[in-house]
């Protein structure tokens, strides 16, 4: 990866307040959630942007080639450019909080922080996905010794090592090209009988002559103590078991929503994914949701971009009706 | 090579241009067998050159030695930032945040932010847990291993110094995992941030300040 020196994000933004009432709050600052922000900032609503991080899942993106306008631009410029896009207007931000959900209160919305509270007339659900955990014996307890969800982050870790991903979407493909510049040998082991990412990635993987993939087959266990040791792997079909010696284990089998953060309050579909009408309206008026955290079957940032934008819209008809 | 490119250098300029009193990095170096060094150095220069606040001290680590003792470096390349304690800068202080490797990528961030809160002279901690790090009586250090490529790791790097910032008996050390491989192997780091308290606590993950102050408290 070329070398990059990040600056800081909270130059311009105002602190949030837990005194007023906000017309709206913006739970997640993915594109989704960044979008909405522009468009309520526009709309000149008093928004305040709670989120965990800045970015969302394009952070951990190492190249995207289908954000219109950019033949390829790395994931982190294209959050960095979202991030000055919301900078020029005047929204309240609270990042790097913990969990927070939802409350329905009289007439208004809370979203508790742990100590802190805000209130609000209205407010976009953005939270989008995070990594699906595989349940496996083993993965908890070696979480951070060797087994990780973050490929971008831990990759260094592993020079001349070992290891294994699981999965066979894109994102175990994006994976295994991050590891290609530093690990010894790469496994690639999926459930199905073919890989499913894209065939670019694919001739890159195969070509640096570190990969070896085994299909049909799933990890039984993840071994180790201290850290990780090996792995477990059965073949669904001939039920034939392989041991691996390895020092890591990427784990990329999808995704879940982090609809936690409204659980019990809106409907959802047996993804727990947040059920929403064409226009981001969920199932309790005021609140809206957009982006990977909903039922919309495709997920992707140039729809997530769309949808914040739609809920945001949304959320300023339903004020104008109750202001 | 110039380190920072021109849009970069812009917004730092910005983001310093608040910096009340005054700031030193002090680099420390090798000739040989530190491929970063000559890295480091530019860095610190480019720093001082972007804000009238900044200045720099560079010293050898195999020469001078009363310096490496005093800001008990035992790496190369590393950086400890110490502010002046008044607006006329006759007395320095310093609060034991150190960067070993280069600060770049993510990390650039927690560089920052170290400058500008030795600066302004504001960890921005809640009084809660200013309470609670008075507390503390005997030396904490902690060590911060992240990846330059690791978005989580600024929170855990950037807290660990706010806490230093607060007690003089907590010391705080960002170590880049990729530079100091052996280090890593050491403490057994295959995930970032990881984070060692004074030898006997672990843990990997960026906590939020209640459950980070708990760490430390407990060690
Ligand atoms: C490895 C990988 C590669 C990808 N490549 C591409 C690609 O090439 N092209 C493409 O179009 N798409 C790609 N995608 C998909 C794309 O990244 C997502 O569709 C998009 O990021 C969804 O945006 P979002 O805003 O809905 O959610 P997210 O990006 O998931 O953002 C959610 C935000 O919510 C915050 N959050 C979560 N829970 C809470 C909470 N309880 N309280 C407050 N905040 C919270 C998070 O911190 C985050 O900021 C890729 C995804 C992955 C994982």
């Amino acid at each position: 990866m070329d070398i990059f020196f990040e600056v800081p994000k909270d130059v311009k933004i105002t602190s949030p307040s837990t005194d007023k009432l906000y017309d709206v709050i913006i739970a997640g600052s993915g594109p989704a959630g960044m979008t909405a922000s522009v468009y309520c900032s526009r709309k000149k609503l008093d928004t305040l942007l709670i989120t965990k991080d800045v970015g969302g899942q394009v952070v951990w993106t190492s190249g995207i080639e289908n954000y219109m306008g950019y033949q390829y631009i790395t994931g982190r410029d294209l959050s960095e450019k979202f991030y000055q896009q919301i900078e020029q207007f005047p929204i309240s931000l609270l990042k790097d909080v913990g969990p927070c959900h939802l409350e329905k209160l009289e007439n208004k919305f809370a979203v508790n922080c742990g100590e802190k509270k805000y209130y609000s007339k209205s407010v976009i659900v953005a939270t989008g996905k995070r990594n699906r955990e595989l349940g496996v014996n083993g993965e908890k307890e070696l979480l951070g010794r060797g087994v990780t969800y973050c490929s971008v982050c831990d990759a260094p870790l592993f020079k001349d090592k070992i290891v294994a991903i699981i999965g066979g979407g894109n994102s175990a493909l994006t994976a295994a090209i991050d590891l290609i510049s530093y690990a010894s040998k790469i496994f690639i082991i999926n459930i199905l009988d073919n890989l499913q990412g894209d065939e670019v990635f694919l001739d890159k993987i195969k070509n640096s002559n570190k990969a070896e993939i085994i299909l049909s087959s799933e990890v039984s266990k993840i071994k180790g103590t201290e850290k990780v040791e090996g792995i477990t792997v059965k073949n669904r079909k001939t039920s034939q078991i392989r041991e691996i010696e390895l020092d890591g284990v990427f784990i990329e089998v999808g995704l879940m929503p982090n609809s936690e953060f409204a659980n019990n309050l809106l409907n959802m579909n047996d993804q727990k994914e947040i059920v929403v009408d064409c226009n981001c309206k969920t199932s309790i008026d005021g609140i809206f949701a957009c982006g990977d955290v909903t039922a919309v079957l495709d997920k992707q940032i140039i729809i997530a971009c769309g949808e914040g934008a739609k809920a945001a819209l949304s959320a300023y008809r339903y004020l104008l009706g109750i202001k | 090579m110039p380190l920072l490119d021109d849009k970069v250098k812009e917004s730092v300029k910005t983001l310093l241009s608040v910096l009340t009193r005054n700031v030193k990095l002090i680099v420390f170096t090798q000739e040989k067998e530190c491929s970063t060094c000559m890295d480091a150095i530019v860095l610190a220069e480019e720093m001082a050159a972007l804000s009238g606040k900044i200045s720099i001290e560079k010293y050898d680590f195999g020469i001078d030695k009363n310096k490496t003792d005093q800001f008990k470096i035992d790496k190369v390349p590393s950086f400890a930032i110490i502010g002046a304690t008044d607006s006329s800068s006759s007395q320095w202080k310093d609060y034991g945040i150190k960067f070993s490797g280069i600060p770049a990528g993510y990390e650039f961030t927690s560089f920052l932010n170290a400058i500008k809160m030795v600066s302004l002279g504001n960890s921005e901690l809640s009084q809660k847990t200013k309470d609670a790090l008075k507390t503390i009586n005997k030396p904490i250090n902690i060590k911060i291993f992240v990846t330059l490529t690791c978005p989580y790791c600024p929170t855990a790097v950037m807290l660990a110094n706010r806490f230093a910032f607060e007690n003089d008996l907590i010391s705080a050390e960002m170590i880049e995992s990729a530079e100091f491989t052996d280090l890593a192997k050491k403490y057994n780091v295959y995930g970032v941030p990881k984070i060692v308290i004074n030898e006997n606590i672990q843990f990997e993950g960026a906590l939020p300040e209640d459950l980070f102050l708990a760490k430390i408290l407990s060690a």
